[in-house]
Formats: structure tokens, C-alpha cells, sequence
């Protein structure tokens, strides 16, 4: 009998990417030409950046290569914690839960044959948005260094080993932990590790203090400096190699080490993987057969019920039910913890600012840190809105059949889910805004720009998440923590972050202006006409981006089908 | 009453449902059949107004299900074939949630929720979260569901499946006690006994066209075929596998 090959148990999967591509082609022309605009409008961003910094470093003598270098380094550090979070996270579902196992685990197929289908599976989907993310930053690298016509071959020579070690440790963990607990549990602990390990790589990075390459003068001298960027910010992980192969390319030295170091890793890497596969998967897997939870729980009805009694029965039902999901479910609530980690490191790094120190700063340096606050702030509440606000729909998931055949409005049901979201981000938003202008001992004006942007732009910013979370729904997913990161996740921060860079590019220049006139002209409190009409334009923009986005979410809400 | 006019549903070029005419009045418990494929779930999803017709109109007691889709589902108890409930809800607050999506709430819900849980025997798994509830609780605790809000109208896909004798017996009485007091059903089965001997009238879809409609003997004589039980009858209809082709499967 002839053993189905890797390529048969993929087969499936390929051509159900085929055919939702077909979908895709044949759907709205508009909704195509929107969306690879705004990836071109970010990819063009990324890359620029990446290109500037780069053309700075290479004109830096004797250092600026090894900046370069370095800069990599740290870049492919924190993708490899976000691919090896992302792979234990998709790991659960390629190999635990997914709906084909049964007939999978069913079959003769052999497990070594079994695991690398499925490892492969594993990688494509944690590790495609970083390899998208990575493009335009090798890309600029590629021609700033003048790499040539082979340096995209010798990058993804370098890349594909990079992005294997992490699926097959991810892997390994998820499976030692399935064997341990059921899956269930697993997925609920599952989220609870990957948000200890996020907030210990948060913290890494914190202390790592990248910043500080910026400032040589915070070193004793030069020697220690160089010293410094010529040591390995990690001599053993593979971001580390893969920067090494790239840089030595690009700065034409032959080192076969690192390449050797690479690929012989993950050789073994995936050998070791499949031994320990023959050994957990099967015990492992009739373990995720069992055990589902069924502890009774607090019904959640008191005080939160009573802040709700002015709204009509079927609108505060839906409240509470999507809040009982919410917190009922360890793999989103301890996303909280997450987030509460990375605001107290944001505001850190704030505080951490040599702004206020005694030197004499530049008042343009000042202004400037206060609109990259603007930014940043909104980059977490983006990252918030995808994490929190963007699986809305898709969570509602085999359940629709319920909301879709009783008489609840479409409308009622979109405006439950924008609120219960926009209110806390509102808040949050708030509180960032305040807390790190009063940190960069902003101006009252400045202040008051920051937060009328801030609010103005988390409404908006809300409404692209649901509207996004409609149009690209996961109704089929295994694991709401893959929600996030799906096509459309992408696409929405793509979006959210368009909106953002709008807003600030066209406050920028009249309240700089302003600024500057309050500062040395003395017409404090003036009004001078750019300052409205950007104020005017961004209010504008920002109701447009929340109005237009929710019409789709709900015109797309209402054309849904199941 | 459950009235279809001219009823087409299109996915691209195939057609699922194809110009079904079909009226079911208030009181009658009416059987929809066909083999696996043949429209009866797009039909059913058309009529609870999650699939949006291609063309053609629902009427649920007289409401037109496009047109005024909130005034017609108020009317509807609708029944899916797949069990699908939130997991990390209670069957109590389950049924909390579908009582209120229906404009419903206070003590008398309550009670019915009791009394609704009490009859399908799922009182002591009230307060547990569905996700730790088998395949035929979750359906007892769907059809709970639909009738939590006194519709007139139920609409039902595959009922019985996952059930074990006892509930199945219970369903059949209280769909037969529903109409008996006003209700109507449109169930669809692949259990041909139960159609037989439950319903009013009957069915058959094949090919997304009704190729049957009326009582049983009415049936019978569409279809020249008053000798037939009702399995036979369906499978000259709808074209059964024939006995060689059953042997060559099979011996090869």
C-alpha cells in the first residue's frame, strides 16, 4: 500500500487558499483597489523609513555598518518572540483542534510524514505576516547596501530556517502542554503563557534599552561604544545568524559559519521535532478529545445588569452576554494583562525621556516627541481596537444563526458591540493622553490637541475595527487568539495607522506654527486660520472614517450569509 | 402561515432553490423531504431570513420576511440542523439571551425557562456552561431556545438528529400539541416514518424543485404510485442507487 505523501495531507489546505482567492477576485472591485491601496500606502511607509535610516547609517564612517547590523539584529529579535508566541498559539489548532484531524489522525498516514505537513501548515499561517512586515525593511536593505540580484535568494535562504526553529519549538511546547492538561484547559493556559512570555520579551526589550545606541555620549568612551554594537545582542538565537548572513552579504564578507549554524539547527531542529512528535502527539491528542470545562459561574448579572437597566432588554442582553464571553474566556481576558504591561512600559520609556533634565532642549525636539506621543499612543490603541474590538463579529461565529433569524436589528447589534469596545478604549485613550503629556510637561494647548485628536481618532478608529472585523469575518476559526492576526487584522492596522499619519501630517504644521508664535511672538491664545481648518479638516476626516466605516460594517453585517 | 412564492436561491451559477411555490397554513404540521443536497436547509435558512433569496418572496403569517423582517421573525421559532450554541454561557443564561433578542424578560421568562428545561430534562445542567453539554443536550437546549418566546410559527431542520428515543418522542407530542393549538411546524426529516406518521402533508425537493406537494394519498396519486409506502415513493423521486451498482462498490 502506498503511504500518503506530506503534499496529499497539504493538498486540502492549498486548494482552500486557491479557492478563497478565487472568492476574493471575483468579489468588489472597490473593496480590492481599497486594500491594495492601503497596503501599497504602508508598505511604501515602512520601507521609506527603513530606507532613510539606512541611507543615515551607510553615510556614518566606521560605525554605520555596524549600526546597520545591529538595528537588524534587534528587528529579527522581536519578530522571532512574536513568531514563537504566534506558533504555539497556532500550533493548538493545526494540531489539537482543527476540524480535519479526526480524519487525518484516522488514516495510515506516518506520523514523521504527518508532522512535517503539519509543521509546514503551522509556519505558513503564524509566519506569513511577519514575512510581509519583513519585505519592505529587506528591501530597503537590499538596495541601500546595493545587494544585487542574488540578495533576495540569499534573504530567504536565511529567512525560511529563521522562521522554521521558532514553529518547531512552538510546537514542542504546545504539545508537552496538551499532554499535561486537556486541550481545552490547554488553550485557556495557553493564553495565559503567551502572555507571561509577551511580557517578559516587553520588559527584555525595556531593559535591553535600544535607545541607548542613539546616545553615544551616555557611554564612557568610544571604545566602549563600539564594543557594545559589535557584540551580539544574542549570540545563540537564530535572529542573531540571520542578520549575520544578510549583513555579511551586504557587506561582502565570506563567513559560511552562520549559515551553517542556521541550517544545521533547524535540520536538527525538525528531526528532534518529529522524535518527540512520535512520542506526545497520540497521547496527546486523545487527551484534547476530553474534558471540557463546567464550572459553574457567577452569573454576572448585579451591579453591571444595573448600570444597564435603561436599555432595552435585547440590547443589554447582548452587553452582558458578549461580556460573560469575554471574561469567561482565559485566551481574551488575559490579553488585558498583557495590555496593561506594555502601557506601564510606554509610559517608562516617557518618563525615561531626557526631555526635562536640566540640558537645554530644542523646543522643535519638544513638540516633535509630543506629536510621536500623538502617534504612539494611537499605534496602542490601534493594536488595542485589533485585539479587542476586531474579533467582535467573527466571534459571534456558528451563533449567527441565532441573531439572524430573531427580530434584533442589525443596527442594535452593531451599535452594542461599537460601544461595549469604543467605551474602554475611550477611556484608556484618556488616560494615556493625559498621563504622558503631563509626564512631557506639555503645553495646555498642546493638551488640549492631543486629546481632541485622541478622542476624535479612537471613534474612528473603533469603527474601521468593526467595520474590517465585518468585512473579513473568521467565522470558522478554531482559536479566537488567531482572530487578530488574520488578513483582514492586518489589513485594519494598515488601515487604522493610514488614518493616523493622516491626522498627524495635517495637524502638524499649524499648531508647530502656532506653537512657535505662542512661544517667542506672545499672541497667546490667537486663533490663526490654518489652525482651524486643520482642526476643522481633522474633525472631518475622523467622522468620515467613523460613520463611512460602521454604514459598511453594518451593510456588510446584513449581507451575510451562512 | 408560512407562505413561499416563487422562491430562488442562486450561488453563482447553480441553483439551490428553483421557483418553490408553497403554502403551509396555521394548525398544520407540514413534512419537507429530499435527499441530501436537494435545497431543504437553503430553503429553511431563507424562510428564518439568514439567507437572503435571489428572487422570490416569505411570508411568515402574512409578513414579509425582506420587507419587514423584524415584525416576521418576532413571529418565528427557528430550529437549525447543527446545534451551534456559545459555549461559555450557562443553558440558563442561553436561553436568557434568546428570550430577550425576542423583546422578552422578567419573572414570567423566567419561569418559562424553568419549565422549558424541566420538560427537555436539562434543570440540573442549568447553571453549567453549554460547552460541557453533549451533542443532544445542545439540541434540546436549541429547541428550548425556540420556543422560549411563544412563536407562532416553528421551522425546524433535522430535529430529531442526536436525540436519544425518550426526547424524540417528546418532540413529536409537543409538535403535534403546537398545532393542535394554533401553531404551525415545518420540519424536515430523512426519517421517513416520522413524516409519515406525524405529518399533515408533505414535501418531496429534489433538485431544488419540489417534485411532490400534498397529504399522503395526494402524493401517491401525483405520482401514479398508490401502492407505495412512503420511502419507496421518495426514492422512485428522487432516484435510488441501483442494486448493480451497489455490487460493483462493493466488489471491487
Amino acid at each position: 500500500m502506498v503511504r500518503p505523501s506530506v503534499w496529499t495531507v497539504l493538498m486540502p489546505k492549498w486548494r482552500s487558499v486557491l479557492s478563497r482567492l478565487r472568492e476574493e477576485q471575483t468579489g468588489s472591485s472597490a473593496r480590492a483597489l481599497l486594500l491594495g491601496l492601503v497596503a501599497l500606502g504602508f508598505w511604501a511607509a515602512a520601507f521609506g523609513i527603513a530606507y532613510r535610516v539606512l541611507r543615515y547609517f551607510r553615510g556614518v564612517e566606521d560605525i554605520g555598518n555596524l549600526m546597520a547590523g545591529k538595528v537588524l539584529g534587534i528587528i529579527l529579535l522581536a519578530f522571532l518572540s512574536i513568531l514563537l508566541l504566534s506558533n504555539i498559539i497556532t500550533a493548538l489548532s493545526t494540531f489539537f483542534l482543527a476540524k480535519d484531524l479526526d480524519l487525518l489522525v484516522a488514516a495510515p498516514i506516518s506520523r514523521s510524514r504527518f508532522y512535517v505537513a503539519k509543521l509546514g501548515e503551522t509556519v505558513v499561517h503564524s509566519s506569513w505576516m511577519v514575512g510581509l512586515l519583513a519585505l519592505p525593511i529587506f528591501t530597503a536593505y537590499g538596495i541601500v547596501y546595493q545587494g544585487g540580484l542574488l540578495f533576495p535568494l540569499v534573504a530567504l535562504a536565511a529567512f525560511i530556517p529563521y522562521l522554521i526553529l521558532p514553529a518547531v519549538a512552538g510546537i514542542t511546547i504546545t504539545q508537552v502542554l496538551v499532554n499535561i492538561f486537556p486541550a481545552r484547559r490547554t488553550r485557556e493556559l495557553l493564553g495565559l503563557i503567551a502572555t507571561g512570555a509577551a511580557v517578559l520579551v516587553l520588559v527584555m526589550l525595556r531593559f535591553l534599552q535600544p535607545e541607548q545606541l542613539a546616545r553615544p555620549e551616555g557611554f564612557k568612551n568610544l571604545v566602549d561604544y563600539l564594543a557594545v554594537l559589535r557584540a551580539p545582542t544574542s549570540p545563540l538565537l537564530p535572529s542573531e545568524w540571520t542578520a549575520a548572513i544578510i549583513m555579511n552579504w551586504l557587506l561582502r564578507v565570506a563567513d559560511p559559519w552562520p549559515v551553517a549554524k542556521l541550517w544545521v539547527t533547524a535540520a536538527l531542529a525538525v528531526f528532534l521535532g518529529a522524535l518527540l512528535h512520535r512520542r506526545l502527539y497520540h497521547p496527546g491528542f486523545s487527551k484534547a478529545q476530553e474534558g471540557a470545562e463546567r464550572k459553574i459561574r457567577r452569573p454576572m448579572r448585579g451591579p453591571v445588569a444595573g448600570l444597564l437597566s435603561s436599555v432595552s432588554a435585547s440590547k443589554r442582553e447582548f452587553i452582558l452576554k458578549d461580556l460573560r464571553l469575554f471574561f469567561r474566556d482565559n485566551t481574551q481576558w488575559t490579553q488585558l494583562i498583557l495590555l496593561a504591561v506594555l502601557l506601564l512600559v510606554y509610559l517608562f520609556n516617557i518618563k525615561s525621556l531626557p526631555l526635562h533634565s536640566g540640558e537645554r532642549v530644542p523646543f522643535r525636539l519638544i513638540t516633535m516627541v509630543s506629536f510621536l506621543n500623538l502617534g504612539l499612543t494611537g499605534f496602542v490603541l490601534a493594536a488595542v481596537a485589533v485585539r479587542f474590538i476586531f474579533p467582535g463579529i467573527s466571534l459571534e461565529g456558528r451563533q449567527m444563526w441565532l441573531l439572524r433569524s430573531s427580530p434584533l436589528d442589525a443596527s442594535a447589534m452593531l451599535w452594542s458591540k461599537y460601544w461595549i469596545g469604543t467605551m474602554p478604549l475611550l477611556l484608556l485613550a484618556l488616560i494615556i493622553t493625559i498621563f504622558t503629556n503631563w509626564l512631557l510637561h506639555a503645553t495646555a494647548f498642546m493638551m488640549a490637541v492631543a486629546v481632541g485628536t485622541i478622542v476624535l481618532y479612537t471613534l474612528a478608529a473603533s469603527a474601521l475595527a468593526l467595520c474590517f472585523g465585518a468585512l473579513y469575518p473568521r467565522f470558522d476559526t478554531e482559536n479566537a487568539a488567531q482572530i487578530p492576526t488574520s488578513f483582514g487584522g492586518l489589513v485594519y492596522m494598515m488601515g487604522s495607522l493610514s488614518l493616523l499619519a493622516a491626522i498627524i501630517m495635517v495637524e502638524a504644521s499649524p499648531v508647530m506654527t502656532y506653537l512657535r508664535m505662542d512661544r517667542y511672538g506672545g499672541r497667546l491664545g490667537q486663533v490663526i486660520p490654518e489652525l482651524v481648518v486643520s482642526g476643522v479638516l481633522v474633525a472631518g476626516i475622523c467622522i468620515v472614517a467613523t460613520l463611512v466605516p460602521l454604514r459598511l460594517a453594518l451593510r456588510s453585517i446584513e449581507s451575510m450569509e451562512w | 402561515m408560512i407562505r413561499l412564492i416563487q422562491l430562488t436561491k442562486r450561488y453563482g451559477k447553480f441553483t439551490a432553490v428553483d421557483n418553490i411555490d408553497l403554502v403551509i397554513p396555521t394548525g398544520e404540521l407540514f413534512g419537507f423531504l429530499g435527499p441530501n443536497g436537494a435545497g431543504k436547509t437553503t430553503t429553511f435558512r431563507m424562510i428564518a431570513g439568514i439567507l437572503r433569496p435571489t428572487s422570490g418572496t416569505v411570508e411568515i403569517g402574512g409578513v414579509d420576511v425582506l420587507y419587514r423582517p423584524l415584525e416576521a421573525k418576532a413571529r418565528l421559532g427557528f430550529i437549525p440542523d447543527r446545534p451551534f450554541v456559545y459555549d461559555k454561557l450557562t443553558g440558563g443564561e442561553f436561553l436568557r439571551f434568546a428570550a430577550a433578542l425576542y423583546g422578552q424578560q422578567g419573572p414570567s421568562v423566567e419561569h418559562r425557562i424553568d419549565e422549558l428545561l424541566e420538560l427537555f430534562e436539562l434543570s440540573r445542567w442549568k447553571d453549567e456552561l453549554t460547552e460541557s453539554y453533549s451533542h443532544g443536550m445542545r439540541q434540546k437546549l436549541i429547541i428550548s431556545g425556540a420556543l422560549v418566546h411563544k412563536p407562532e410559527v416553528i421551522v425546524v431542520d433535522e430535529p430529531m438528529v442526536g436525540l436519544d428515543p425518550k426526547s424524540a418522542r417528546l418532540l413529536k407530542d409537543l409538535f403535534r400539541q403546537f398545532v393542535d393549538r394554533g401553531g404551525t411546524v415545518l420540519m424536515s426529516t430523512h426519517t421517513l416514518e416520522v413524516a409519515e406518521t406525524m405529518c399533515d402533508r408533505i414535501a418531496i425537493i429534489h433538485g431544488g424543485r419540489i417534485v411532490a406537494n400534498g397529504t399522503m394519498a395526494e402524493v401517491q396519486e401525483q405520482t401514479s404510485s398508490e401502492d407505495l409506502g412512503l420511502e419507496d415513493l421518495f426514492l422512485k423521486l428522487t432516484g435510488g442507487m441501483r442494486d448493480h451498482q451497489l455490487d460493483t462498490i462493493l466488489d471491487a
